[in-house]
């Protein structure tokens, strides 16, 4: 199988891992709702610190892969391998743990709790905690909540967020909102990241600062990244490997200088050169 | 002083209902009554002592709670709410019909498992009985607690991030099936506590003793706001007020009434009830 960035590119990262298991492997999935494919023959291979982009015209299935990769959907066909081992039959929950974070389209943060609350809810795993303890503030609950704090707070600050850690999460602004539902997904502490349109409704300095985010958080976690996103300078700036999606079908895989010049993408963007011409003329 | 005493009985009641309303559950008044049954058979039957039942109910009423939950409500978490709403319904008459079943229809007299005797102020013009005190200070004890775990626990925040968004809660990491369990663990054993005080206060119990107190705290929860523990003290207690009130000062048979039309009044005004922030969807 080819991976979506074949030779180590860049030097980010100083040891490249192309020898090391891939983070996340998926060999032929796909998914049927009713009578209809809705995603097919998906076979990806993600090394352990890239960054990678899913791209296509709307309604291709690029959220579709991103509900099967974390097991929201169960596909109907293939398998996912996610850090070496097979994520079938896993719920969404044991995936997670498995090493796998994502964002939403729409943001769907915990609106009514605290910017560090929602921090807090991702590092659930984290934290070792008995039941009364809890409740009682005795003994393992002191140095464990302790440990959650400090650990939110760093999170945040990577995000230069601290100072709004006691803020209703729903109070945030939007810009805000989006960095926070990285952070809450980061707290689980992933191997791989996957970013649903991350840069949706940013303004281009805002998008700027993401792309910054986006490669601070690679070479912070050492993790890989994955992310949808219509925002095409974004995608071919940060992204080392991209994958293009129509109609539930990958039509091209690869650097973003052979994306761009791919025909088959082009087209499923643009549509048929004659068809193009047609409407221009008529 | 009739005032007074109204009051504190109304107080005393509230705080029942504060404690069922924790739990937004149609067969949640059921689970009370059941409650009630197995700490009056411990007492009656076994001869084990008042305090002792309690906890026996309790413990009974965690495995009823997470054997419904996982029987009954798992099976429909991708159901819309109407069908969930229906077959807490039908836990409803399964739980009323099998104690009478196994307890028959006639009404078992509960003594009180308060052994303290009434206090009597004024020269014995008011007169405020141990159960209602004794109510009050479980109900205060329970909410504390609860506030406390919800707020600062690895749980308790975990079950707050269940109830407002269960599919991103999972995208964290968390197991919501037993994240649910022990929402109704935790609901369960304290409506055996709420049915035990209940059955403490007003002595007759039959079953369907847990039905309209049920139905009246789901009242108080929308009342006070639904998810707030605050919001349920509040209404729970206003509600019990407003009931007592109506009891003695308007009429007994339009008591019930009076306490519905002021749920209507409250929607109608508030719909989110007196200290509800924001309705989000919950089952």
């Amino acid at each position: 199988m080819d991976k979506m960035v074949p030779y180590p590119s860049g030097a980010i990262v100083p040891e490249r891992d192309v020898e090391k298991t891939p983070i996340l492997e998926t060999h032929h999935l796909g998914i049927d709702f009713g009578g209809l494919t809705a995603v097919d023959e998906f076979s990806i291979t993600v090394g352990r610190t890239e960054i990678s982009g899913l791209i296509g015209p709307n309604g291709a299935g690029k959220t579709t892969v991103f509900n099967l990769l974390t097991n929201v959907y169960q596909p109907t066909r293939g398998t996912i391998m996610l850090d070496g081992k097979p994520t079938a039959g896993k719920t969404t929950a044991q995936v997670n743990r498995m090493g796998i974070a994502r964002t939403f389209q729409n943001i769907r943060l915990f609106s009514n709790m605290s910017v560090l609350d929602n921090v807090k809810v991702g590092l659930h795993n984290s934290v070792k905690e008995g039941f009364f303890a809890s409740v009682t503030h005795s003994l393992g609950y002191g140095k464990a909540e302790k440990k959650a704090n400090e650990r939110a707070l760093r999170l945040l600050d990577f995000f230069s967020m601290a100072d709004m850690a006691n803020a209703d999460a729903g109070s945030l602004p939007y810009g805000a909102q989006r960095r926070l539902e990285i952070v809450r997904a980061l707290a689980t502490n992933p191997g791989i990241i996957l970013l649903d349109e991350p840069a949706a409704g940013m303004n281009p300095s805002e998008t700027a600062e993401l792309m910054e985010n986006i490669r601070r958080i690679r070479d912070t976690f050492n993790i890989a990244v994955m992310l949808i996103e219509h925002d095409m300078s974004l995608v071919m700036n940060i992204c080392e490997g991209i994958c293009v999606l129509d109609h539930g079908k990958i039509i091209a895989k690869g650097t973003p200088d052979e994306i761009k010049s791919n025909p088959a993408v082009i087209e499923a963007y643009l549509g048929k050169k004659k068809e193009a011409d047609g409407n221009a003329q008529g | 002083m009739t005032f007074i005493s109204n009051l504190i009985n109304g107080i005393s009641l509230g705080s029942i209902y504060a404690i069922i309303a924790l739990m937004l559950n149609f067969a949640h008044g059921d689970v009370i009554m059941i409650g009630a049954y197995v700490s009056y058979i411990c007492t009656t039957s076994a001869g084990i002592p008042p305090i002792l039942s309690v906890v026996i109910a309790m413990a009974v009423c965690t495995v009823l709670g997470i054997l419904i939950e996982g029987l009954a409500y798992r099976p429909l978490r991708k159901a819309t709410s109407l069908a969930v709403l229906i077959t807490a319904i039908g836990v409803s008459y399964f739980l009323q019909n099998s104690a009478l079943l196994i307890w028959g229809s006639n009404p078992k007299t509960f003594s009180s498992i308060v052994p303290f005797d009434s206090i009597a102020l004024f020269e014995g013009k008011l007169i405020i009985t141990a159960e209602s005190i004794v109510t009050v200070a479980v109900c205060i004890v329970i909410m504390i607690g609860l506030t406390l775990f919800t707020k600062n626990g690895k749980m308790g925040k975990a079950m707050r991030a269940v109830s407002e968004d269960k599919d991103a809660a999972q995208l964290m990491g968390i197991n919501t099936n037993s994240t649910i369990s022990l929402t109704f663990a935790i609901g369960s054993a304290l409506a055996a506590v709420a049915g035990v005080l209940l059955c403490s206060a007003y002595p007759v119990l039959i079953p369907t003793t847990g039905s309209m107190p049920g139905i009246k705290a789901f009242t108080a929860a929308v009342f006070g706001g639904i998810g707030s523990i605050p919001g349920a003290m509040l209404g729970g207690i206003l509600l019990g007020i407003i009931e007592i009130f109506g009891k003695s000062y308007i009429s007994t048979e339009l008591s019930d009434a009076i306490v519905f039309a002021v749920l209507i009044i409250v929607l109608l005004v508030k719909p989110t009830g007196l200290l509800g922030k924001k309705i989000n969807e919950k089952v």
